[in-house]
């Protein structure tokens, strides 16, 4: 049976996204895929399924959403409210929704991006090789009121788990290591880089970040203007007005201002999830040092599975309480029937 | 001075082989033809090879790769010959793609002749004849940036943006024209109209044009543009194509 989740409300900038689309960056198509990547491996670890399967990412606030069968969903990423026919649910951890109940997702409270995964991940038609939207590219649309998207089949009904909140959503340290044209810039304007307090700016989006600062832009030697070369995610460019632009995953291929350094891979969540108005320094590191720090959390996204810990419900905000059969097992006077509750 | 070609890494995501750094018909043959080779040697630690204009760039992953035993490999292979001079890769596509130039379709033909130091219909014999290559694919999706135009193209981007131009639009300035993927502002002038798509996400080929390919822009009437866009499916919008040896 095919197991359809329809959208009922649909806030400004919901999109499916998946761990995006690469090998096309010669044709002039960037990988895109989620903005936090982190947030999907959670999402995975949470249903025990692959990372590979595709999300809703949902930007500053989510949706209303209801399903036609009882399935899993987990919510990871930045923090919104959100409930299940009116009763409040755990960010960071796995639910059962019930077929037919409301999933309420409102606005963040700490991050930009919020995922909806959802047991068995969305099914949508994959466009090559993907099925992460890339709007910049025209592929895909936003998700809207009235759309249904159909789940691929489930293999688990575990739910109730949660993981521990991470720090990312707060900004704070952002580690650099120097790029192709961190020497077009002098020693003294990249100390000044590295010791300017910067705060995200409200124009950010899945192509790129802007940062803000007071004082004076940053300017690299020899003018603004370079011949066009190739961008990775985490590219930092000097723009026009002087001010850092931290490049995402949904960026061109290829750019001509000058980039100052890039960020590593795993701190560009920490980028893409900072609010508006969060601060942000940044820190050159060497590659060596780069590479030990990435080699780690690789590991540690490895081991997502074991930070996982099952979700202690308070009895008296348990809904449809006597549904649950809270006697039937107690066979030990020590035991916790709460734990079976799922 | 900076010795070309000059290895350096990319953030954690790979490695730049450049040949230049400013845009020259050697140099941009090197960065195709050195991709051309990386792609043939076929080495397991790189995961996808791109250019830009007079520059390759090799995608490996620096945290689980050795970056010294990479370096080591690609000098070698930098050694072995002139890139600057070599073959172009074989099994390259020569395109013949139906343009209107000028008219209401394509309105600052004449002001572009004017800085090519032509007069319109001299400018449109020029540009139909010429044939340009792929330099790069950027920008946009399937987006390609051609050239060699003559020198008398060397003409400067226009000081304000025009809001937007349609997908199709063929748009030149220092002597490189563009197809344009998608409609968007540009600095760059509207020359011609094409009907062709460079970027076909549902077909089998979505991205028609590759680095290396070389285009024609023969010169067709309003009525036979609107015969094609009328009939066409495909958004080959006209094009012929040919092998090059």
């Amino acid at each position: 049976m095919t197991v359809t989740l329809t959208i009922a409300q649909a806030g400004p900038a919901l999109t499916i996204q998946d761990m995006g689309r690469p090998g096309w960056r010669a044709q002039g198509l960037t990988k895109g895929g989620a903005a936090d990547p982190v947030a999907v491996y959670e999402g995975a670890a949470l249903l025990g399924q692959s990372p590979d399967l595709a999300a809703i990412e949902m930007t500053g606030t989510g949706g209303t959403f209801t399903a036609d069968a009882d399935i899993r969903i987990a919510l990871t990423g930045a923090t919104m409210a959100a409930s299940i026919d009116g009763d409040a649910i755990v960010w960071n951890a796995s639910h059962m929704l019930p077929a037919g109940a409301k999933l309420t997702i409102g606005g963040t409270t700490g991050g930009t991006y919020g995922y909806l995964h959802v047991g068995g991940g969305i099914a949508s038609d994959t466009l090559l090789g993907a099925r992460a939207s890339h709007l910049s590219a025209g592929l895909g649309q936003p998700l809207a009121a009235g759309d249904a998207l159909l789940l691929g089949a489930d293999k688990s009904r575990e739910t109730g788990l949660q993981l521990p909140r991470d720090s990312r959503f707060d900004g704070g340290t952002v580690r650099v290591v120097a790029s192709m044209q961190t020497d077009h810039f002098t020693a003294e304007e990249r100390q000044r880089f590295e010791t300017t307090a910067f705060t995200r700016d409200p124009r950010a989006n899945r192509m790129g970040v802007r940062m803000d600062h007071d004082g004076t832009g940053f300017s690299a030697e020899g003018g603004l203007t370079i011949l066009s070369e190739v961008i990775v995610p985490g590219d930092i460019q000097i723009t026009g007005d002087g001010a850092p632009f931290v490049l995402m995953g949904e960026c061109q291929t290829t750019g001509g201002y000058p980039r100052i350094g890039t960020v590593i891979p795993r701190d560009l969540p920490r980028v893409a999830q900072a609010a508006s108005g969060t601060a942000i320094q940044f820190e050159f590191i060497t590659l060596e040092d780069a590479i030990t720090l990435e080699t780690q959390h690789r590991r540690d996204i490895k081991a997502l599975g074991g930070q996982i810990t099952p979700l202690i419900r308070d009895p008296a905000k348990i809904r449809n309480l006597l549904a649950y059969q809270l006697v039937g097992g107690a066979i030990s006077a020590t035991d916790n029937p709460f734990e079976e509750e799922h | 001075m900076t010795d070309f070609p000059l290895i350096q890494t990319v953030g954690l995501s790979g490695v730049l082989v450049r040949f230049a750094d400013t845009m020259s018909e050697p140099a941009n043959r090197a960065a195709l033809s050195f991709r051309a080779a990386v792609d043939a040697a076929d080495w397991p630690e790189v995961t996808e090879t791109s250019t830009s204009l007079v520059s390759t760039f090799l995608q490996i992953d620096l945290v689980a790769v050795s970056v010294g035993t990479m370096l080591d490999r690609l000098q070698d292979l930098l050694a072995t010959r002139d890139w600057y001079t070599s073959d172009l890769p074989t099994g390259r596509t020569l395109w013949h793609v139906p343009t209107v130039y000028g008219t209401d379709l394509a309105p600052q033909l004449e002001e572009a002749a004017e800085l090519a130091g032509l007069d319109p219909d001299a400018a449109i014999a020029q540009l139909s004849q010429a044939r340009v290559r792929v330099l790069t694919i950027g920008f946009a999706p399937g987006q390609p940036y051609m050239g060699e135009l003559p020198q008398n193209w060397d003409i400067p981007r226009q000081q304000g943006l025009t809001k937007s131009v349609p997908a199709g639009a063929l748009i030149v300035a220092i002597r490189q024209l563009i197809i344009f993927t998608n409609a968007s502002p540009t600095g760059w002038r509207h020359i011609g109209q094409t009907a062709f798509k460079t970027f076909r996400p549902r077909s089998d080929t979505p991205f028609a044009l590759s680095p290396g390919d070389e285009l024609c822009f023969p010169s067709i009437s309003r009525a036979e543009y609107d015969k094609i866009t009328a009939a066409d499916e495909t958004g080959q919008g006209g094009a012929e194509t040919e092998v090059l040896a």
